[in-house]
């Protein structure tokens, strides 16, 4: 009988580069700066590292395949590196192959990292995927703006929602995490922005304007785990551990069959039922102090609120205009900026995700610090609306 | 009784405004101010194939079986591969069976004329129908008379023995090289001599001979014709051969010039198509073509004419025609005008050939699997079906969807990748029956369409690998169209 990953593992340390247009560093310069910061977070040498899982996603423009970018960018003691790729949420996918390996005995430390080198490729954006020789003779060149725009016109549709008032509510989304991204020094975007700006910002796809759209960005993020009792040994105290990590895929009945109605993400309901009960949470708008989610378009985040049961069925929409999720909300969401600020370097975000709750816990956040939070929650999500992985984990104060 | 046993037709929805053209070109090209009414323009995504089908489609209309066509002709002087069986791609699109007949026709304007005729010929020697199909999607130099004379448009027939709408009574056919125009092998456009001489020494004298020679085969007296179709632009050339010919004045077909344009090849087809929409029994048909030669067939129309009815007919494609005032969409489309792609339009396009053969009924077709034991279909077909309970093996049964009523789940319109019409519209396509397909649509405009706006399938080009001359054809949404009222 499984009994879950629940205050098995520690945070030892976490590390983040600056993110944003990193025309000056190279991913191994990323990835460098992020280990850096972590390694000394954790106060350890490399020797102590176990093994390590290495996250990235565009292979094409980034560092190349396998193990070795990382064992060589980092100069690692010839230890396991492992590269995990699952969309946008390779990230999160790194820290729980590194978490559940510290859990199960295979080693007693173990580094997750995450990089991603966007701006290299010439233009705004993501680069165009190439995905199989089938796909592309019949599914549309698409684009990730659209994929997520579609969840707009299924959810005002079912909802009955006037297409003006979501466009405002979706706009709020994006003027709090721009909010929050102004206090925080690593973010990409750093300047508060107005309803009239995003409103009438130009259309990328309808109805998603420019400020409806994450940041693409260049970043790194690390984490070191390990077990609290290591942990303390090595004299940190006020552990934040794992209180669950979930991971739900996909398998083609959202997109083939006609009972999806296009207007949530089927695997994050999936996934954050089984993180509930894996972390013991029973009512998670009382229980999270906080949420980092995968706000790759202003749409997503809007309808992941209503996924992770913040916010009750067609309720999103006026929970965000009231302001529940606003950093002096009820339950805070995006509080460092989220993907749309900070921005989203691909393989990293799960990470930078995890730092950011890391540092709240711990008190570190600085300007943007939260009272007394306890617990707060991961949604990292890879692919689209119809086809995707949906991580979600949660951490918190050891014993919260 | 052999003959006329099915008829469709097909003309883009885009209506170029002559006007518009010519005043775009008014700087360069004065001589064309006058100019009125438009001509028809294909899509950036619509071809001569795309056109066969589409026109097929009208003809055969949603029926499921297709087994009685046991062959299919396609003429055409604008067929997109000089090898790879053009008609072949149109077949799949149709899902016809493996084993009919598949042949590509063209070299001139009178060639689905000739196809009409080996049709007519190959009932006669066996069993089945045969589905002629012509169509074209010619380019032109900008600001040349052609640019402005010329239309795309595509027409269908089936020729069998059953319930025959109009007797096959006779033909005529001149086969020497006059050449008015012509086109070399791997160049774009026509080169045209002399308007007066193609006039007097051409039409003039090469098609009465035609016309006498069919009428005589078919037993007809001219003065019996009803409807005689001789397209043409030069301005009353039809009636001029008619009246030489002996055929009443008002036996003269429009010729559609004005909205259509002259299609080329298929507009005698195009328009017999037209005219057995409102024909009458008994009744006298000739449809005659110039080029190369000269070529004229007649048809009486039989008592049966009223139980057939395309599925819209060229009275309803002209009726939806949405009027395209924009000169620079047209010469793009045509690819006359280099338009800056971005570095997203970089993309490889490159076709896994195999890939294409071993899904070829799903992709050209759009043949869903659907699971004998839930029911749920399945787009594209797999070996696992899954309906939220156990996945079930191999239970799918090929399940078409082409001709099923659709509406639209969810949907965006984006303008961050190359798209050839932005914005690229795409979206989840619900069938009724079941089936969902994440889907790109065509021919529409923006704001046309929101969640639950019913939709219909087209075959339409997918992609084009301009690096190795490839062109991949897939199945678009487009929404279902009540006739428009202008133009």
């Amino acid at each position: 009988m499984a009994t879950g990953i629940k205050d098995k593992v520690a945070i030892l340390g976490m590390g983040c580069s600056k993110f944003g247009e990193r025309w000056d560093a190279s991913p191994e310069d990323l990835m460098l700066e992020a280990y850096n910061e972590a390694m000394a977070d954790a106060g350890i040498t490399p020797e102590q590292l176990g093994a390590a899982w290495y996250s990235t996603h565009m292979e094409d423009v980034g560092t190349g395949r396998g193990g070795t970018p990382m064992s060589i960018a980092l100069r690692l003691p010839n230890i396991g590196v492992t590269r995990v790729e699952n969309f946008c949420a390779g990230g999160s996918e790194a820290v729980r192959a590194a978490v559940y390996a510290v859990a199960a005995g295979a080693c007693d430390i173990a580094l997750a990292l995450g990089v991603e080198k966007l701006k290299d490729t010439g233009y705004g954006g993501l680069p165009m995927a190439q995905v199989g020789t089938y796909i592309p003779q019949w599914y549309p060149n698409a684009v990730a703006p659209a994929n997520f725009a579609q969840l707009a016109s299924a959810y005002r549709t079912k909802h009955g929602i006037d297409a003006a008032l979501l466009k405002r509510a979706i706009s709020h989304v994006s003027i709090k995490s721009h909010a929050n991204g102004a206090k925080n020094p690593k973010a990409h975007l750093q300047k508060p922005i107005t309803e009239e700006q995003c409103m009438k910002a130009p259309i990328i796809a309808a109805p998603l304007g420019l400020f409806d759209c994450c940041g693409v960005s260049d970043g790194a993020a690390a984490v070191v785990v390990t077990t609290p009792e290591i942990a303390r040994a090595l004299g940190k105290t006020d552990l934040v551990t794992f209180k669950a990590l979930q991971l739900a895929v996909s398998n083609g009945w959202e997109l083939q069959s006609s009972q999806w109605d296009g207007s949530y993400v089927h695997t994050a309901r999936i996934a954050a039922k089984k993180a509930y009960q894996e972390a013991g949470i029973r009512d998670p708008r009382k229980e999270l102090s906080m949420t980092e989610v995968h706000d790759c378009f202003s749409i997503t985040e809007l309808v992941t609120m209503e996924d992770l049961g913040l916010s009750g069925e067609g309720q999103a929409v006026r929970d965000v205009l009231d302001g529940v999720f606003d950093a002096d909300g009820e339950v805070p969401c995006q509080i460092d900026g989220g993907l749309k600020c900070f921005g989203h370097p691909v393989g990293a975000s799960g990470i930078r995700m995890l730092y950011e709750i890391y540092l709240q816990l711990q008190g570190r956040a600085g300007p943007r610090q939260l009272a007394d939070p306890k617990t707060g929650l991961i949604h990292n999500l890879g692919g689209q609306p119809s086809q995707n992985v949906c991580s979600i984990s949660i951490v918190g104060l050891e014993g919260a | 009784m052999i003959g006329i046993t099915g008829f469709g037709g097909y003309l883009p929805r885009l209506r170029l405004s002559r006007q518009a053209v010519a005043q775009a070109n008014a700087w360069y090209a004065p001589n064309f101010a006058g100019r009125k009414g438009t001509r028809s323009m294909a899509n950036w995504d619509e071809d001569s194939i795309t056109m066969a089908v589409a026109a097929a489609r009208d003809c055969l209309g949603p029926a499921e079986d297709r087994q009685h066509v046991r062959a299919v002709f396609l003429a055409s002087d604008t067929l997109p591969f000089a090898e790879r069986l053009n008609a072949g791609i149109v077949a799949g699109a149709l899902t016809l069976a493996d084993d009919i007949d598949a042949l590509d026709m063209g070299g001139s304007q009178r060639a689905a004329l000739s196809a009409v005729v080996q049709a007519v010929a190959r009932v006669q020697s066996g069993a089945g129908d045969v589905l002629v199909l012509a169509a074209d999607d010619r380019k032109t130099r900008a600001a040349s008379p052609q640019e402005l004379d010329y239309g795309d448009a595509a027409a269908a027939l089936l020729i069998g023995r059953d319930k025959v709408l109009a007797e096959f009574l006779g033909a005529g056919t001149l086969s020497v090289d006059f050449v008015d125009h012509f086109r070399a092998t791997g160049e774009d456009v026509d080169y045209h001599w002399e308007e007066r001489w193609v006039r007097d020494e051409g039409i003039g004298k090469l098609m009465p001979r035609a016309v006498t020679a069919a009428l005589q085969q078919a037993g007809v007296n001219a003065a019996q014709v009803d409807h005689f179709i001789f397209p043409s632009s030069f301005a009353k050339m039809d009636a001029q051969l008619a009246k030489a010919c002996g055929i009443r004045a008002e036996a003269v077909v429009d010729a559609l010039l004005d909205r259509v344009g002259d299609s080329g090849l298929p507009h005698g087809l195009l328009l017999l198509a037209h005219v057995l929409e409102r024909a009458q029994p008994g009744q006298v048909i000739v449809v005659s073509q110039f080029g190369s030669g000269a070529q004229a067939l007649v048809f009486r129309v039989t008592d049966a004419i009223a139980s057939f009815q395309p599925a819209r007919g060229v009275g309803e494609w002209l009726a939806r025609g949405a009027e395209e005032r924009n000169y620079t969409k047209f010469l793009a489309f045509k690819g006359q005008l280099q338009l800056e792609r971005g570095m997203r339009g970089e993309q490889d396009k490159k076709t896994a050939l195999s890939t294409a053969w071993r899904h070829h009924t799903a992709l050209l077709g759009l043949v869903a699997g659907r699971c004998e034991v839930t029911g749920s279909v399945h787009f594209p077909p797999s070996r696992l079906s899954y309906d939220l309970g156990s996945p079930l093996q191999d239970t799918q049964k090929p399940y078409k969807l082409a001709d099923r009523s659709a509406k639209i789940l969810s949907w965006s319109a984006e303008y961050l990748s190359y798209h050839p019409a932005p914005p690229h519209h795409y979206g989840q396509i619900d069938f009724d029956g079941g089936g969902r397909i994440l889907m790109d649509f065509t021919d529409l405009d923006v704001g046309e369409v929101d969640s639950g706006t019913a939709m219909e399938m087209v075959f339409r080009v997918k992609d084009v690998d301009e690096r190795r001359g490839f062109t991949r054809y897939f199945w678009k949404a487009t929404p279902v169209r009540a006739a428009s009222v202008n133009p």
